[in-house]
């Protein structure tokens, strides 16, 4: 999330941001039909909330107390909060040092590691956890999930913090450094000051994650609010359970949140100009060569061999048993046609939204545009129910278990991602250049399509991946949602791991990384041309 | 200058993303065209019945495709967890979707009957099988059954150092060495059976004793527990016999490092689980429905459980267990009654209070 640096940056010399300017007059020329389209967004978006709000309210406050106040949830608490902790610090840590090294030293074969780094993105998280826990038992509980989790996970820091260092105005180290700062001195008080707002962004997103990740957990045996979610929804004939812990795993996320815009408002970067961009030089490795050189190779063969690797070798080693149920052709083609779907819809959703945030909103959209984030941490599953919740009770189960419902909750579970992605191009886009063009004749839909499009093209394709990349591999809301009959990879894998039939799961498995990994690639390009902010 | 020029630049970065992302798009939808098409094709000339089923998958699927190839009735099946599909049925009240429900356990139907949700089943049907395994009302038939075992490693504990009673779980000396599924549906008539010969008050102790030995081996399902023990990561643990045997038939004997143990004849924690299906009473295909499940406890179908690699015990006498097994007829399990183990509310009730769920 470079892109919060937006909000953040004053810009020294007035008049170079004309986005800023056109925001002073909030309101203005606000058409009725954002407003529109953007509350009708924000109403779908808030149906799971207000499912578990009727849940709850249904069984009554005594009931929830007494669910909420069971020692187990002190568990789950202490669980789910020490994993998010350490998996995050992990991250940031692995994310920015290696982010540093490709884009600020002489590394060889830096376009190479670029790509190595970022595809682990495109394999899912439960395929990692998959690959490790297949191969070793030492790979369990809380460890097991560290692991599993900081490999599956940095590159959502990596991402942005490369982007940002990339970008970063060389100036201010070289004026530490001529003030006679060192160069470790010079890394932690400026270069990691540069990249500051990009690791808490990264680190939110590994944060909200950690918190919605069902199936890697399940594998690893490590217990979580959502693992426990699914547990008793699938357990008990009672769904008050499962939503009471999913209010808790809620007002866990929103203090995340609410910590993360604390941080933020307090953080300052800035640079001379934005004309003043220039190649930022690169540090000499010297003697240090060979060793971060085989540093990075391990980091590589951890995050990316040891799942593909092991996938690979299921397969190979085959199974005594023959293959039943879906065909790998047909399970991949639903997936994908619902991923392209989802990720469409997504994005068209996630558009007025970035728009109305960026061009019209001032604190109060941003805090609208924040409170999405929310969604990210609501369990798959949560999402299903409400869902079918509706269509049942107000709906006359219309679309019920339907291709239709299936896109539009992945479109809900990964709106935030949409935003993300589109924010940055929205932003590129200012309201003064439509208005020029608007001035000198133009029709709007020819300036829309003119001047508009091209700036936010790349933003949408952005958008579209991240949301397809997490859709393939969407399996909790699937398990609910999807048409009797189809099957997706994630589904028909994890039907075949969890009756330990490790050789017809990996073909799936490694099938949904081949998906995966064309936006995964599409998307660490993205990232890697992002302008300076 | 500078700032045109990244224009410039991102706008053929731009264009390269659309290019990419265009070729997904494409390559995507053509796939799911031509997977939809192929599912429209097999469509379905007699009748048709909706089956949610909760039952393994390859078993399920042997069995569904037999009965289409006799009956030209076709099958959509649906998969997922039992009490997940308990769940949406009765959500799905009043817009019905299931003709009928197939489940590994006695309680999701038996919950589902209580909500006089289900239509009774055919007396004929009901015959096939022993009525001690059949719904007490006849709302539902047992299909196959299996039993709860003690699965060990025997490099790590001996025979002669497992117990012989579901109490001894809780003795101190297994310390670290015990695992169990608290959330697995197999485990609810293991406490329910406890609490029946115990009462409640010593099912709670007997429950935070087992916690406390399985510390960190408390594991989401039977399955892990089965691989856990094979691989020596914890030396024993409760399972239902048939993740052992599904186990050596996935890896092959020479990788299976585990052996299992029965407990002592009649005691509480020898419990069978009935796996059954019943028919919703909201189905507009009764008399397919019906078939379906009359194939179910047909030889045919008994036949195909035997053979499957759920290694399941049919219900049917005339039908052996699988190869290798112990045959049914030799068990001595815990005399619970399917009535006894009711929908699994108070091993929940329990659990919960264990701080297990």
């Amino acid at each position: 999330m470079t892109t919060a640096t937006v909000q953040e940056k004053a810009p020294l010399l007035p008049g170079t941001d004309r986005r800023r300017a056109g925001r002073r007059r909030p309101w203005r020329g606000l058409p009725g039909w954002l407003v529109l389209v953007s509350a009708g967004v924000a109403v779908v978006l808030i149906l799971p909330l207000a499912f578990l709000l009727t849940e709850a309210a249904g069984a009554g406050p005594g009931t929830v107390a007494h669910l909420i106040g069971r020692s187990l949830t002190a568990q789950l608490l202490w669980n789910t909060v020490r994993l998010c902790a350490v998996v995050t610090v992990l991250c940031a840590v692995i994310g920015t040092g290696s982010a540093w090294l490709v884009e600020r030293t002489q590394l060889p074969g830096r376009r190479v590691w670029a790509v190595l780094l970022v595809v682990p993105l495109a394999i899912p998280d439960f395929v990692v956890s998959f690959g490790w826990a297949s191969l070793s038992t030492s790979v369990s509980g809380f460890r097991g999930a560290v692991l599993v989790m900081s490999l599956a996970l940095y590159p959502l820091v990596y991402l942005p913090v490369a982007a940002s260092l990339r970008n970063a105005d060389p100036a201010q180290e070289e004026v530490a450094r001529s003030l006679g700062a060192g160069p470790v001195k010079t890394f932690f008080r400026i270069t990691i000051g540069q990249a500051r707002v990009a690791i808490l962004g990264g680190c939110l997103l590994v944060i909200m994650t950690t918190l919605a990740e069902y199936g890697a957990f399940e594998i690893l045996g490590y217990q979580t609010f959502t693992t426990e979610i699914f547990t008793e929804f699938s357990l008990s004939f009672n769904v008050s359970a499962a939503c009471a812990l999913s209010l808790v795993l809620i007002a866990l996320s929103m203090i995340v949140l609410g910590a993360d815009s604390g941080i933020h408002r307090h953080g300052r970067v800035s640079r001379a100009s934005r004309t003043a961009q220039r190649a930022t030089p690169r540090y000499r490795l010297g003697p240090w060569k060979v060793p971060v050189l085989a540093l990075l190779g391990g980091f590589v063969l951890l995050a990316l061999g040891v799942p593909v690797g092991s996938a690979a070798y299921w397969w190979a080693s085959g199974t005594n048993q023959p293959f039943t149920g879906t065909s790998l052709l047909s399970a991949a083609g639903y997936t994908a046609a619902y991923g392209a779907c989802a990720a469409a819809l997504a994005t068209l959703m996630a558009l007025p939204v970035a728009v109305l945030a960026l061009r019209h909103g001032g604190r109060a959209a941003r805090m609208i545009e924040r409170s999405t984030y929310l969604v990210l941490a609501v369990p798959g599953l949560v999402v299903a129910l409400s869902l079918s919740y509706f269509s049942e009770r107000y709906g006359d189960g219309i679309g019920y278990q339907s291709a239709p419902m299936l896109v539009l909750a992945y479109a809900i579970m990964f709106f935030p991602l949409a935003l993300v992605g589109i924010r940055a191009s929205v932003a590129q886009a200012p309201a003064g250049l439509e208005d020029v063009a608007r001035s000198l004749g133009k029709r709007r839909i020819a300036v829309l399509w003119q001047v508009t499009r091209p700036l936010v093209t790349p933003g949408l394709a952005a958008a579209f991946c991240l949301v397809f990349l997490s859709a393939v591999t969407e399996l909790t809301a699937t398990l609910i949602l999807v048409p009797t009959g189809v099957q997706t990879l994630a589904t028909q894998f994890w039907s075949y791991q969890q009756n330990l039939a490790y050789g017809q799961a990996a073909p799936f498995a490694l099938v949904m990384i081949a998906i995966a990994a064309v936006p995964g690639y599409v998307l660490g390009r993205y990232f890697d041309r992002l302008p300076a902010r | 200058m500078a700032a045109r020029d990244r224009g410039t630049r991102g706008r053929a970065a731009g264009r390269r993303l659309v290019k990419h992302g265009a070729v997904v798009l494409a390559a995507a939808l053509a796939a799911g065209l031509l997977a939809a098409c192929g599912a429209a094709s097999g469509g379905t000339s007699a009748g048709s019945i909706t089956l949610y089923s909760g039952q393994h998958e390859q078993t399920t699927q042997s069995l569904v495709n037999a009965f289409e190839q006799q009956t030209g009735i076709h099958v959509n099946v649906r998969y997922n967890d039992e009490d997940s599909f308990a769940n949406e049925i009765v959500t799905e009240a009043a817009h019905p979707v299931a003709d009928v429900f197939y489940t590994e356990n006695s309680p999701a139907l038996e919950y589902l009957q209580d909500k006089g949700l289900l239509a009774p089943v055919d007396a004929a049907t009901l015959a096939k099988t022993p009525a001690k395994y059949n719904s007490p009302q006849g709302d539902w038939v047992g299909v196959s059954a299996r039993v709860s075992v003690l699965i060990y490693n025997p490099s790590l504990i001996s025979a002669a150092q497992l117990p012989t009673s579901v109490l001894q779980l809780a003795n101190p000396e297994y310390k670290g060495k015990l695992a169990f599924a608290a959330g697995e549906t197999d485990f609810q008539p293991i406490v329910t059976s406890v609490a029946r010969t115990y009462g409640d008050a010593e099912a709670s102790t007997w429950l935070n004793g087992i916690k406390d030995n399985a510390g960190s081996h408390i594991y989401p399902d039977n399955e892990t527990i089965a691989d856990e023990v094979n691989r020596g990561a914890v030396a024993f643990g409760v399972v239902n016999q048939y993740y052992w045997y599904r186990m050596q038939a996935e890896l092959g004997a020479s990788n299976v490092h585990s052996k299992i143990a029965y407990f002592a004849p009649h005691d509480p924690g020898y419990v069978v689980d009935v796996s059954g299906a019943g028919i919703l009473k909201s189905t507009k295909n009764m008399a397919d429905a019906q078939k379906f499940l009359a194939f179910l406890v047909s030889e045919q179908g008994q036949e195909i459980i035997e053979h499957s690699i759920s290694f399941e015990y049919p219900l049917d006498d005339g039908v052996p267990a699988a190869a290798g097994e112990t045959p049914f007829s030799e068990l001595q399990p815990a005399p619970v009654s399917i009535a006894d183990l009711g929908d699994g509310s108070t091993a929940i009730a329990l659990l919960q209070k264990a701080g297990l769920l």
